[in-house]
């Protein structure tokens, strides 16, 4: 009788075809709103993934309900379009069965962060190697305009005919505070800085979580519009990059530092001196706390990556544990079924 | 009365077939442990047995409380034996409490062991005793035999350097000791067992066992007990046998099922009374391959079990009524995407949270219809605690086989109870089918269905050219492409469906025991199997012209059910719930069955399925179910 195996090893040959964004791309006519920021991250991450060099077939992509998470279809490689909140419990347990598969999760912020936020944090918590990719467009758009999580306080929507009484959550926020190893921000406009983004997300090894800015042009145009627009972005957005202080402006010359635990803006900063210097790799959040603080309009919004250590990976460990039990002698069906104490009848 | 001067008195030795034990104390004072610690030994000495635990929700309640009460009852024989017996002879009570809810099930004159000691005034109080039962005459139809466990116990221990509260925690050994001596049993077993379990605690390890000692001194040396018992061991069939409960018998029967298919194991649960067992067992059998998954919650639990069939393993995920509820749009899931999934449902008394502990056969409409839509899993259920190996392997088996989710119904009662198991030959046991999709180059159609079982292929992340799309939305028949066609809507329900009920053509035929015609057939399903078996064979015995069926396939029904119960002049289902199985054979096959019902949380009696079996016979009036009066399910 054969042992359990896992019935494909997903091993990447060396005589790896070299795939382009073409090949990503599904026979699925895309069903986006025409101007859906949808269309802006599909693109970056079919551009971005011949870059990972993996091969397509060990390429999945889940999500949950949403408009954001129609996703897979669109992309030609091994999709699950599961239901409301839950794709990351999927991709959890495929992950923890399959470790050499390069695992893909699309959610926006009402399947992530409402429906699904308990996953959320316990995804995070574990250090599943996943990357996350959540579309915030602040709004409900396949069930038409109700508010999210995510919509500032106060809004104004169909089932808000008076405005909200809730006040938002911040993903980037709650990712930290779960433990997640990786987290970034960025938006659907600045398409080479979100395809850069994905890349580093997908690189990390151990849970990576991209928040998009999405444009939602039919229920929430213009969500991000006061700082993301082409003219006043400079201005308005500080890019954070590891080891940097942190500048803005349209020559750069502003900057940002820290009067205690207080962030402050110095216009027209001659010198880096006394800038804050942004730390991605401290394992300490207080830093990154303090940036996801920075809002408009009495601070730019910073875009980039709050956060990138090392930690033991969940689906590792796991796989870790049944090595070195086999290693030990794999388990023998007959032992076991005679386990404990036993007695012969003649 | 000390024991060490006595010189050992006569004792006559008297056989018996069939003696049923329960031990009844504080959820504090061990009772399981007593419970199990005998019958291991009995299973050892060759007898047959059946064993029902029977515990509170809380770890601790108020001590000496009547909720606080823990309970373990097991009947140990020379023949063979289907239930954990209708009434003990003998009933150990540690407390007041213990007592008051348990002694109406004692037979009368059957022997009352209970610890003096502990009819203090507080205790009595707690259990809303008037004055002290032991005194006032009301035990006078009993044996009763009081006995000053607690104060002889610290007699034993005295000198051991050990606080009077760990002292007073061995009375269960004293007890155990005691009526090991009292049926001519070793101590063999138990003194291993604690040697191993104690064995970082030499003082604890000392103390139980000084303690076990002087219970069976006691029995041997005072002349309260004239009689020792014997029951000798049941003929049984020749074989290897151990001793399991229905949980261990379910976690080594998908083990097997892991290592027969050749499919690594992947088990996402969420802890959950009674089925945590099953994780339990699973988490410490990493050498197999397994991987186990402690979700954050039920929802989590089926999510990565889905994620990990989907992945290719054999998936399973496990709960008991309220986390199966919390599952159902994730299960249909895997029902839409058609993948091999097994859920196992430990059921317990509902609805809601009901009695956690409490055994209850309820689910069974939840595992059918729970869910939205048009929506079609396999069904199966064990009937013991070891057909629960059996039946896991049949629910992975055609899971994987026709890639469909299927339910496995366990209970409380099964899967806590234990029995002596002659342990399979590996070589015997079925084959197990599974077919991945073959790798290609042109176009691959994921539901392209087969013929025979309409399985849709299996294309597994990694698989090269079979790069596809699934999820929750209608598939197009072929293609697997999000569908609103209303034809192809109506065909993949129909599909669906279809291929649960194909599973038919896998199954065995219902089988019968007794006549092949006659006046009634009992028909049953899961855990019931024991009392219905007891009372058909006790009515046949009688000269009447009954049999037994049990259904151990529920969706879809074995072939032979109709034909089966169109052979019989009456039909009679008994179950743990309101008629839930009644109202399935009646919808489906217009039979008139009829339905016999209990929802208390605790399993039929033998007795209780006879009355109805002689109502429906005309042998007698209208039948009901007699709740003994110091139950605490019917208000004491």
């Amino acid at each position: 009788m054969t042992a359990p195996t896992v019935p494909n090893s997903g091993v990447i040959s060396a005589d790896l075809p070299i795939l382009t964004r073409k090949d990503f791309v599904s026979d699925q006519e895309v069903r986006w709103c025409p101007g859906c920021g949808d269309y802006s991250i599909l693109a970056q991450m079919q551009k971005m993934l011949p870059e990972l060099n993996v091969p397509k077939e060990n390429l999945v992509f889940i999500s949950g309900i949403g408009c954001s998470s129609r996703f897979p279809y669109y992309m030609e490689t091994y999709g699950f379009h599961s239901i409301h909140g839950r794709a990351l419990t999927l991709a959890t347990g495929l992950k923890t069965a399959r470790p050499e598969l390069k695992v893909f999760v699309i959610t926006g912020d009402g399947d992530g962060l409402s429906i699904g936020g308990n996953h959320l944090l316990h995804a995070m918590r574990r250090n599943v190697d996943l990357t996350v990719v959540l579309f915030n467009n602040r709004i409900y758009g396949l069930t038409k305009g109700q508010y999210s999580p995510t919509s500032e306080f106060g809004k104004v929507t169909k089932s808000s005919p008076y405005g909200t009484t809730e006040r938002p959550l911040n993903p980037i926020r709650i990712a930290l505070a779960a433990g997640a190893t990786f987290v970034a921000r960025s938006i659907d406009r600045d398409t080479k800085h979100l395809e850069e983004m994905l890349y580093q997300a997908a690189q990390h090894k151990g849970i990576s979580f991209v928040e998009v800015y999405q444009n939602c042009n039919i229920f929430n145009d213009g969500a991000f519009a006061a700082f993301a627009e082409k003219e006043v972005r400079q201005d308005r957005m500080v890019y954070l990059e590891h080891g940097k202080p942190l500048r803005y402006g349209k020559d750069s010359q502003n900057g940002i530092r820290l009067n205690g635990f207080t962030p402050e803006v110095v216009l027209d900063a001659a010198s880096d001196d006394g800038l804050l210097v942004h730390n991605a790799h401290n394992q300490d959040i207080t830093l990154a706390n303090i940036l996801v603080g920075l809002d408009y309009p009495d601070f730019p919004v910073p875009i980039g990556v709050f956060r990138d250590i090392d930690a033991p990976v969940f689906d590792d460990l796991v796989q870790q544990q049944v090595e070195e039990a086999i290693a030990k002698g794999r388990g023998d069906l007959t032992a076991i079924l005679h386990s404990g104490e036993t007695w012969v009848v003649e | 009365m000390t024991t060490e001067s006595q010189t050992k008195p006569e004792h006559t030795v008297e056989d018996l077939e069939r003696v049923t034990i329960r031990f009844a104390g504080d959820s504090g004072d061990g009772m399981q442990l007593t419970g199990t610690q005998f019958t291991k030994t009995a299973a050892v000495f060759g007898n047959d047995l059946a064993t029902l635990p029977d515990f509170p929700a809380e770890i601790r309640a108020p001590t000496g409380s009547l909720p606080g009460v823990s309970g373990f009852q097991l009947s140990f024989s020379s023949s063979d034996i289907h239930t954990p017996g209708d009434h003990p002879d003998v009933l150990v009570a540690m407390n007041p409490a213990a007592l008051k809810t348990n002694v109406a099930d004692l037979r009368p004159g059957g022997l009352l062991i209970v610890d003096e000691d502990e009819f203090n005034v507080t205790n009595l109080k707690k259990a809303a005793y008037p004055v002290n039962p032991l005194e006032d005459g009301s035990l006078s139809k009993y044996q009763l035999v009081p006995i000053a466990i607690t104060r002889f116990n610290e007699l034993a221990l005295e000198g051991l350097p050990l606080n009077a509260k760990d002292k007073f925690r061995s009375r269960n050994f004293y007890a155990l000791g005691l009526i090991l001596w009292l049926y001519g049993r070793s101590m063999d077993t138990t003194i291993k067992w604690a040697s191993e379990q104690f064995k970082r605690r030499p003082d604890i390890l000392d103390a139980n066992l000084r303690a076990l000692r002087a219970g069976y001194n006691f029995g041997e040396t005072t002349e309260l007990f004239r009689v020792q018992y014997h029951v000798a061991p049941a003929t049984v069939a020749p074989g290897t046998y151990r001793h399991i409960s229905g949980n261990e018998a379910t976690a080594l029967g998908f083990v097997a099922a892991s290592v027969l298919s050749g499919l690594p194991l992947f088990y996402g649960s969420y802890p959950i009374t009674p089925a945590s067992d099953v994780l339990h067992e699973l988490s410490k059998l990493k050498s197999f391959g397994i991987k186990t998954f402690q979700a954050e919650d039920e929802i989590a639990a089926i999510g990565a079990t889905i994620g990990a069939a989907y992945g290719g393993h054999l998936g399973l995920t496990g709960t008991s009524g309220p986390g199966l509820a919390l599952k159902s749009e994730a299960l249909n899931l895997a029902v839409m995407t058609e993948l091999p999934l097994v859920v196992i449902d430990v059921q317990r008394a509902g609805p809601s949270t009901g009695m956690p502990t409490k055994t209850e056969q309820s689910d069974l409409l939840q595992a059918m219809f729970g869910r939205n839509g048009d929506s079609f899993v396999g069904i199966v259920a064990p009937c013991t605690p070891s057909d629960c190996f059996t039946m896991a392997i049949e629910a992975a088996r055609l899971a994987l086989k026709y890639m469909v989710p299927v339910i496995f119904l366990s209970d409380g009662y099964l899967g806590n109870g234990s029995e002596p198991w002659r342990i399979p030959d590996v070589a015997s046991l079925p084959k197990i089918e599974w077919n991945y999709a073959t790798e290609q180059d042109g176009e691959f159609n994921p539901y392209e269905r087969d013929p025979k079982t309409l399985a849709r292929p299996w294309a597994v992340p990694g698989q090269k050219g079979l790069t596809h799309r699934i999820g929750g939305l209608e598939k197009s028949g072929q293609t697997g492409d999000i569908s609103y066609d209303p034809r192809n809507h109506h065909e993949m329900t129909l599909a669906r469906q279809g291929r649960v009920d194909r599973m038919v053509q896998d199954i065995p035929d219902l089988e019968v025991t007794g006549p092949e015609t006659g006046d009634l057939l009992v028909l049953g399903w899961g855990g019931t199997y024991g009392a219905i078996t007891s009372a058909v064979e006790g009515a046949r015995k009688r000269g009447l012209s009954v049999a037994a069926a049990h259904l151990r396939y529920l969706n879809p029904f074995p072939g032979n059910l109709e034909a089966v119960m169109k052979r019989y002049k009456r039909v009679l289902i008994p179950e743990l719930n309101t008629g839930q199985l009644s109202l399935l054979v009646r919808g489906k096959f217009m039979v008139d069955a009829i339905p016999f019902n209990k929802i208390s949380g605790q399993p039929f009696k033998i007795s209780e399925i006879e009355g109805k079996i002689d109502e429906v016979l005309g042998l007698r009036g209208p039948y009901t179910i007699e709740f003994g009066q110091s139950s605490v399910l019917s208000g004491g």
